[in-house]
């Protein structure tokens, strides 16, 4: 599906970790932040659960950009999830960079439980740089070329 | 086949004032595999409630969905529900529309939109859900204390008195805390000594209570009910069986001139001998005389027979040969079920302030370069009755007794620019109260408080803070000091008076700065071994602000007293209280119901056993070591693979073997591969995002 860039909406895909980044989304909330409805947040227990396979999932739905956010390091509920993600996540973006996918397309960042004014910046900043983006059509062009190397 | 029940609360005007519920309702009336989409003011009401179960009943429904809150706050409310209708409580999932959608947003059609596609996500993820029973563990009843002030003292005593074991640690070599060395106690003028010392005795003597001093938290290992701590008992070169607590050594050390901790540094000119000065300790110390335990530690890093290697007069004077210099730290494992953290705080050394943190500090107030310049803890041990003078007010500079004494509150609470924003709360009140003990000591002296505001919230509070005005003549200037200066003796205390719209110059010979309360400067460092969060000034973080307060994020964790945030004594003993009956409620049952959010690695019949092909990669990233090994047999005993096991007592259900596993043997139940991409697959589906 091709959207014109006048009415472009981003359409942003996050996951975020049950401890930190969900309750400091949680948080924005209960202090009636407000920030672009852009996000669509997907609750996993620890941003080390995130398979890269998810964030490609994402992409192939029609994602825009994906965002992955879990506690601060150091403060992983599970001690050290949260490295894990970070070095797996380091490894994918390297791969999609080498792809030609722009680097604002897949974030990482930490969010904390008490970060609630964090978490609305960061969507807002976030949508503001994909609006400048455009639309993630690449990602198709990507498919396609992959299925003709195949 | 699905047969999804999809519930809308309005939360009044929260969700409803913004989200279009009715439209919400026929949205995902059509979504496939829904069966019943409704919308109501309240779901998590009785009748909310009400119409869930009879929707499950009457629609034989497999899967619910409830669109509110966060399921941070009511996921627990509706899976109850559920399975009181019958339905596996795993069954049900949460959209939020509240925090992450209506809160957050202020056009409507936008917001109906997103909960729309919110709800249709989770929708996608129940179809895929299982159901799960609770896991059962065994619970040790046995807590652990973490710090020996009050918090950990009332918090001891109260699950002792329970009938429950208790190990309390203490990093000092008493216990006590900051009120242990504090004068006299407000609104009351109770000595706090005398108030607390029983305390002390009774946690010593107390059968259930395993007092550890001169100890620290080093590893935690577990959850709730099974922890197993590693405790870091220090070198206390002292032999504590041996020790009578005689205190010969400590009158025979030759090293005397180290700054007492107890007395909070403060030095003071002796008056017998002006050459002399009062507040130091020895190497081989007890705090003070009143410590629980009162056996002496040795204090290596000054001690004359660690740094050069002579001396030895404490090992030859002791009657009963306990001195040990050869102690080495030792390690023990405690089995502990629950623990209560009371760790305390510190008051901000705004001299140090540049080095420590990342605020600007107060410079221009001179503390730490003037000696008449002192902290509020430092003028608590100057009119305490066990401190350096034996509570006569001298200043450190001279020993002469201060004439006019300015107090100043809020240095570096309250100020966004150069401290923390947060009001220590207890300053108001133990101003007033120093005012009040200085004015009943020194019968013509003068004292000046400048203050922000007088923060007297309390029983008698106010009443208290008046009298220091009233009766003890102790002049507030409401305003803020800009600078303060040496000259001709006395210290200048340059401020405003905004009420009469003036500059101030006071002549001070003493001058009180009530610095801000501070958690330890290793708040942070015991945080992540307890696997517990903090906040933006590193104070630890309480499960709910209103509603749970001296319970951590972790279960079976809770909080007691200062290291949560600024609070007063009677404030730290209730929460200690609470926190123990917490604990006490915890161990009133010998088991204790897990939620089954945990890995689980594939099994198949022979001859494939299990897709796991044994790499054990997720073995290695397992934080909780909760990955076992198990070989699968054949009949005659002959080992046909090696795969991976979870143990369900130690899985955490933090997921991170199952994002690393190779094979995709290993499942997250409650979080498993097919419901995390059918939440994804979901994203979409609705034109326009």
């Amino acid at each position: 599906m091709s959207r014109s860039s006048q009415d472009f909406e981003p359409r942003i895909v996050a996951f975020v970790c049950n401890w930190c980044t969900y309750a400091g989304a949680d948080l924005a909330g209960t202090s009636r932040l407000k920030y672009a409805s852009n996000v669509r947040v997907v609750r996993v227990p620890c941003s080390g659960r995130v398979d890269p396979l998810l964030i490609v999932k994402a992409f192939e739905r029609g994602a825009d950009a994906v965002l992955v956010s879990g506690c601060h390091p150091g403060d992983c509920h599970y001690a050290e999830g949260n490295y894990y993600a970070r070095r797996r996540f380091a490894i994918f973006r390297d791969l999609l960079l080498y792809l030609g996918v722009e680097p604002e397309r897949v974030q990482f960042s930490w969010v904390s439980a008490a970060e609630g004014a964090k978490w609305a910046d960061l969507i807002d900043r976030l949508t503001a740089q994909v609006r400048d983006l455009g639309p993630f059509e690449g990602y198709h062009a990507l498919i396609d070329a992959a299925k003709a190397v195949s | 086949m699905s047969r999804i029940g999809v519930f809308i609360c309005h939360c009044g005007e929260n969700i409803g004032g913004v989200v279009h519920c009715d439209q919400m309702a026929e949205a995902l009336a059509e979504h496939p595999g829904v069966v019943v989409s409704v919308d109501y003011k309240y779901m998590c009401s009785d009748p909310g409630q009400n119409l869930i179960k009879e929707a499950i009943e009457k629609h034989k429904l497999t899967g619910v969905v409830v669109s509110a809150c966060s399921p941070r706050m009511h996921e627990p409310t509706f899976r109850t529900a559920c399975a009181e209708a019958g339905l596996n409580p795993f069954l049900c999932e949460m959209a939020n529309i509240r925090e992450h959608c209506s809160w957050v947003h202020a056009d409507r059609d936008e917001a109906t939109r997103k909960a729309i596609e919110l709800c249709r996500m989770m929708v996608e993820k129940v179809k895929n859900n299982q159901q799960l029973q609770p896991i059962h563990v065994p619970i040790t009843k046995r807590a652990l204390v973490i710090g020996g002030g009050i918090a950990g003292i009332q918090a001891a005593l109260d699950i002792a008195n329970a009938g429950h074991e208790v190990v309390l640690v203490e990093r000092d070599a008493s216990i006590g805390g900051h009120m242990l060395q504090l004068s006299e106690t407000f609104p009351t003028l109770d000595c706090s000594q005398c108030i607390l010392t029983p305390r002390m005795v009774e946690v010593a003597r107390h059968p259930k209570i395993t007092l550890m001093t001169w100890c620290e938290v080093e590893k935690v290992d577990g959850y709730i009910g099974n922890f197993e701590v590693t405790v870091r008992k220090k070198a206390r070169s002292v032999d504590m069986e041996k020790c009578t607590g005689c205190g010969a050594c400590m009158l025979k050390c030759p090293s005397k001139k180290i700054p007492s901790e107890f007395n909070a540094g403060i030095l003071i000119p002796d008056p017998e001998n002006p050459r002399k000065k009062l507040g130091y300790r020895t190497a081989i110390y007890t705090p003070c005389p009143q410590s629980v335990p009162n056996k002496p530690v040795i204090d290596r890093a000054n001690c004359i027979k660690f740094t050069k290697g002579k001396c030895g007069v404490c090992a030859k004077i002791c009657p009963t040969g306990a001195v040990d210099y050869e102690q080495e730290d030792e390690l023990v494992v405690e089995q502990i079920g629950a623990i209560v953290v009371a760790t305390g705080y510190q008051v901000w050394s705004v001299a140090k302030a540049a080095q420590d943190y990342p605020y600007i500090g107060y410079g221009e107030y001179g503390y730490g370069t003037h000696p008449d310049i002192i902290d509020g803890l430092q003028f608590e041990r100057l009119l305490s009755a066990s401190g350096p003078t034996g509570g006569k007010v001298m200043r450190p500079s001279d020993g002469k007794e201060p004439e006019t004494v300015v107090f100043l509150s809020c240095v570096g609470s309250r100020d966004n620019e150069k401290g923390f924003t947060y009001c220590s709360k207890i300053c108001c009140m133990y101003l007033a109260k120093h005012a009040m003990l200085y004015q009943h000591k020194v019968h013509h002296g003068q004292t000046f408080n400048f203050y922000m505001d007088i923060r007297a919230g309390g029983k008698t509070y106010d009443e208290f803070s008046r009298r220091t005005i009233e009766d003890d003549g102790c002049i507030y200037l409401r305003g803020r000091v800009s600078r303060i200066y040496p000259r001709d003796g006395k210290l200048v205390v340059q401020g405003a008076d905004t009420l009469s719209n003036a500059q101030v110059e006071v002549e001070a010979d003493l001058v009180v700065l009530a610095t801000a309360m501070i958690p330890q400067p290793d708040a942070e460092e015991l945080a992540q071994k307890l696997r517990i969060p903090y906040d933006k000034d590193r104070f630890l973080s309480e499960a709910h602000p209103k509603l749970r307060p001296v319970e951590s994020q972790t279960a079976g964790v809770y909080l007691a007293g200062t290291c949560q945030g600024p609070r007063d004594i009677p404030e730290t003993v209730a929460q200690a209280s609470g926190a123990a009956s917490k604990v006490s409620a915890l161990f009133s049952a010998d088991e204790l119901e897990r939620e089954p959010m945990v890995a689980e690695v594939h099994r198949a019949a022979p001859p494939i056993f299990s897709i796991c092909f044994g790499c054990f990669f997720c073995e290695r990233v397992c934080p909780y070591g909760a990955i076992e090994r198990e070989e699968i047999t054949a009949r005659d005993g002959s080992v046909i693979k090696t795969v991976a096991k979870v143990n369900e007592g130690l899985c955490a259900g933090c997921g991170l073997c199952a994002a690393s596993c190779r094979a995709n043997a290993i499942t997250l139940k409650g979080f498993n591969d097919e419901q995390m991409f059918a939440v994804v697959n979901a994203i979409g589906e609705e034109e326009g995002f």
